[in-house]
């Protein structure tokens, strides 16, 4: 790790930074696949363009973070990659996004199976006013996944597992999912992503309506979740950004200023404007 | 915190066309609803319309009335005691006047908005501006259960009790007569104005009544200079839904109106209405007859008139809407 | 000093406006408790009418109503639920058809009653049920007359707006969130709807329906040639049978009975069993609306 002046402030400002940077080595790193991909995307809310030519790779089993100041078009990046803006009226893109390979937008691209294999987590937490049960199954359910019964349950138990919820609610999932804490809510709704086996699990600033303690019950479990999942995580939280991903992209006007190892990113970034940012001269 | 206990096993999706092909048939069927609607709306502007027909088309009915005899005054009566405006279908000499009936229809429902016009529009104006809390918890409910109340009872009340109460106080000729149905068809229509009324000066934005008050106003002023002026599109359209749907009653009007077609001016006589007049001749008129026609031409025509209201009150609150947001720059 | 004395007199006018609309509301309920409650009783409620309709019960008007409602709703709730879902999920403003058909649902709710009754005469009886007996019953008399079918469709149209309004209020409310969940999930449009949306709008149906049911049971003017009658020896048990029912009853034992006085505590009786049924009615709609709406997600 570097050690000019700012990165040795910036590695005491992130602890976690160094440990993870000991596990991985860059090589590691630059060798891991590219699960999703956009390439040369521009994103279009009727004439206003959102997103500007950014071309980068999502690592297999990573985590790739997304930072920026406000209105930079990180959450419209993200909401490509699972084609949530289709409903947008308006909303056109131009360019690729690839799963595996393949371009999600093509005409003879399925969407449904597209959300199965990409999932996402919202901002706010917002699972449905049934019980728990009935989220965490619900997409089984919808997607027609599962046979029976005994075999629904069994996944629902493993999804909140997965979720670290499991504990906590294992007495009661005929309760209302109403009834649990925030951070609670927003692990039933990992669980629920989760309980479908997505392959890609998008993030949406999933903890800023969340107490720090919470918060950091869901960065441990995005951590441990890596190890089966791809993890595109969007953040207004550059310290999460730093403790969790392992790539981290920044976004400025619609355009990708740079993306790299985040270690990298924080400690040595090569865009004058990227370390303007990370050391909050605007944001 | 749990890791990964046992292996993720891959599931298998269903066929994902059979679940588009479901989407698609259900939003099929809920288009077509709404083609169901629209064409319910037409069906009774259709089959309604289609009886009214042969009025100016059949010759056969043509026998007996025509568009002019219902509208043009005609020499009924003795040449000694001649009468011009009759309806009198069943009878040797059919008669066919329509002017009972406008006169009647039209002195019925002014009086109603006589009576609910003042009454809703001060009303309204009591619980958006003056009243406290609790006064307006009552009202509320209050007015529901007014709107609850079905006309068929109204009608029944104003038969047997209101119309004696009027007999004492005022002692007209005939105990059933306009006053008697235009106060208990007004109490009907009060709340479908209230309500509205009430909307339109709440929408009023506080601003309007703050800057009032700064400038010295006292609540009345406020009140009548201020803010009703500003929601009057508003009341303007909740007295022109009222009227309409004054114009439209049937059943109050059938009980206590007294269901004579007289042609006058007086309010204290009896009257027939449109809409009684088909209520209480259908029943018994044969089937395909010139009556039976005509019945149905005044149906016709009663669609038509509400029909026109409803439109010309939509437009002008329109309208004033358009030209209030523009002047508030 | 003056002006505040003609302030207070105007606020003061406004104010007894008030005071008249709700002393008029409460003499009418108060003259028809006082003079109807005496009469009510488990013989009345379940007993037939007897010595030209001045002693017995009511229950077949009580029957004939209720059978008339329940049909009613079984084609007015979904269709009315369909049009909201349109209004509320699928339309696209500009679009003609939504344009056209929103305008369809407003006129709906204008049309006078008496015109519905028109309505069903010349389009249900005449037409389709003529067109019925053509088809079904080789041209004999058995659908082409007044019949609580008739009289059930008839009143479906007049309250569809009702059953309309109310659930698609409820539609609006429900966060968007929970409809962005469920797509991300991989559901269908009609999925989301029905399975997460829909749901969560239960109060606005039943709402809709209660006060349909309530418009049903109190209007007269739509069945009185569309197959209500007055005395009739059996409870209606066919779908083009005749049947009695609670308003149209009040109607002609109030204009047409050959002794009023006689009449009167029965029909006091009658007016405050519809009165009392159609507030309840109201009460329990107000009831689960709020009720339910803590419950559902827009409490949120």
């Amino acid at each position: 790790m570097s050690t000019s002046g700012t990165g040795a402030t910036m590695a005491n400002q992130f602890p976690l930074l160094k440990t993870e940077v000991k596990a991985q080595s860059a090589s590691a790193l630059a060798s891991a696949d590219a699960k999703m991909s956009v390439d040369s995307l521009d994103a279009y809310y009727g004439k206003r363009l959102a997103v500007d030519k950014v071309t980068m790779p999502f690592r297999e089993k990573l985590i790739t973070a997304i930072i920026g100041p406000s209105g930079c078009g990180k959450t419209t990046l993200l909401r490509t990659l699972n084609r949530m803006n289709d409903s947008i009226p308006g909303f056109r893109v131009e360019g690729k996004v690839l799963l595996d390979g393949e371009d999600i937008y093509h005409s003879k691209s399925d969407v449904i199976s597209l959300r199965r294999r990409v999932g996402m987590v919202f901002q706010q937490p917002n699972p449905f006013p049934k019980s728990i049960f009935d989220n965490v199954a619900f997409g089984m359910r919808i997607n027609g996944l599962v046979k029976d019964h005994s075999a629904l349950v069994e996944r629902v138990e493993q999804a909140l597992r997965h979720a670290a919820l499991w504990d906590v609610v294992k007495d009661r999932l005929q309760k209302s999912a109403m009834m649990l804490s925030g951070g609670e809510q927003q692990r039933l709704c990992i669980a629920r992503a989760l309980a479908v086996q997505p392959e890609v699990l998008l993030m949406d600033e999933p903890a800023s309506a969340l107490d720090p303690i919470s918060t950091a019950k869901i960065e441990e479990l995005m951590v441990e979740l890596k190890k089966d999942y791809t993890i595109v995580i969007v953040t207004h939280n550059m310290q999460q950004a730093a403790r969790v991903s392992d790539f981290t992209a920044f976004l400025l006007n619609g355009h990708l200023i740079e993306c790299c190892p985040t270690p990298q990113l924080f400690t040595t970034p090569g865009d004058p404007r990227t370390e303007a940012y990370i050391t909050g001269r605007f944001g | 915190m749990s890791t990964l206990a046992r292996p993720i096993t891959p599931l298998e999706a269903t066929d994902i066309r059979h679940r588009r092909i479901t989407d698609a048939i259900i939003e099929k069927i809920i288009y077509a609803s709404a083609l169901v609607s629209i064409t319910i709306i037409f069906l009774i502007f259709l089959f309604v319309g289609k009886e009214a027909l042969p009025v100016f088309t059949s010759a056969q009915v043509h026998q007996e009335v025509t568009l002019q005899k219902m509208i043009l005054p005609q020499n009924y009566g003795s040449p000694e005691a001649p009468v011009h405006y009759m309806w009198q279908p069943v009878s040797q000499v059919p008669k066919y006047s329509l002017m009972p009936l406008l006169l009647g229809t039209l002195k019925v429902t002014l009086m109603a908005m006589l009576f609910a016009t003042p009454l809703s529009v001060l009303a309204a104006i009591y619980c958006t501006e003056f009243a406290p809390r609790w006064v307006r918890e009552i009202v509320k409910p209050a007015i529901e259960l007014l709107a609850g109340i079905p006309s068929v009872v109204l009608g029944f009340f104003a038969l047997i009790v209101l119309a004696s109460w009027i007999q004492k106080l005022f002692d007209f000729d005939y105990r059933l007569n306009a006053v008697n149905a235009g106060i208990a068809l007004g109490l009907a229509v009060i709340p479908v104005m209230f309500t509205i009324m009430e909307d339109a000066l709440t929408a009023v934005p506080r601003k309007q009544r703050d800057a009032a008050r700064a400038l010295g106003a006292t609540p009345w002023q406020t009140a009548w200079q201020v803010v009703l002026p500003s929601a009057l599109p508003g009341v303007l359209a909740g007295f022109i839904l009222g009227f309409g749907r004054a114009m439209g009653e049937t059943m109050i009007v059938l009980m206590a109106s007294g269901n004579a077609a007289i042609t006058s001016w007086s309010f204290t006589e009896s009257v027939r209405t449109i809409s009684a007049t088909i209520a209480a001749e259908l029943a018994e008129v044969v089937f395909g007859s010139p009556h039976y026609h005509v019945l149905f031409f005044l149906g016709t025509l009663l669609f038509a008139i509400t029909f026109v209201l409803n439109w010309l009150g939509t437009r002008i609150v329109n309208r004033l809407r358009r030209q209030l947001s523009g002047a508030v720059v | 000093m003056k002006l505040r004395l003609m302030d207070k007199t105007f606020v003061g006018l406004t104010g007894l406006a008030v005071l008249i609309i709700l002393a008029l509301l409460f003499t009418i309920l108060g003259n028809i408790v006082a003079n109807g409650w005496t009469r009510i009783s488990w013989e009345f409620l379940s007993g037939n009418p007897r010595e030209g309709m001045t002693e017995g019960g009511i229950f077949p008007a009580i029957f004939g109503t209720a059978l008339l409602v329940l049909l009613m709703s079984i084609f007015v709730v979904p269709l009315g639920v369909l049009v909201a879902i349109y209004f509320s999920e699928y339309a696209n403003r500009t679009s003609m058809l939504y344009r056209w058909s929103r305008s369809a649902v407003d006129n709906l709710a204008g049309v006078p009653s008496i015109v519905f009754g028109l309505f069903g005469l010349g389009f249900f009886v005449q037409w389709v049920g003529r067109g019925v007996d053509k088809v079904f019953f080789g041209g004999h008399l058995a659908f082409g007359q007044p019949a609580l079918i008739w009289a059930a469709l008839t009143m479906a149209v007049l309250t569809l707006p009702v059953v309309i309004v109310s659930v698609e209020e409820a539609l609006r409310a429900v966060p968007q969130s929970f409809r962005e969940a469920s797509y991300a999930l991989g559901a269908t449009k009609s999925q989301t709807i029905f399975r997460v949306v829909l749901p969560d709008a239960v109060s606005g149906v039943l709402t809709g329906g209660i006060l349909a049911v309530s418009r049903g049971a109190g209007e007269v003017a739509p069945i009185l040639f569309v197959g209500a009658a007055y005395f009739l020896p059996h409870l209606p048990s066919k779908l083009n049978d005749q049947f009695m029912e609670l308003g149209y009853h009040i109607f002609v034992l109030t204009t047409q009975s050959p002794d009023v006085e006689a009449t009167k505590p029965l029909l006091y009786a009658t007016v405050l069993v519809l009165l009392g049924l159609t507030f309840l009615l109201n009460v329990v709609a107000i009831v689960v609306r709020a009720r339910l709406r803590v419950l559902s997600g827009a409490a949120r």
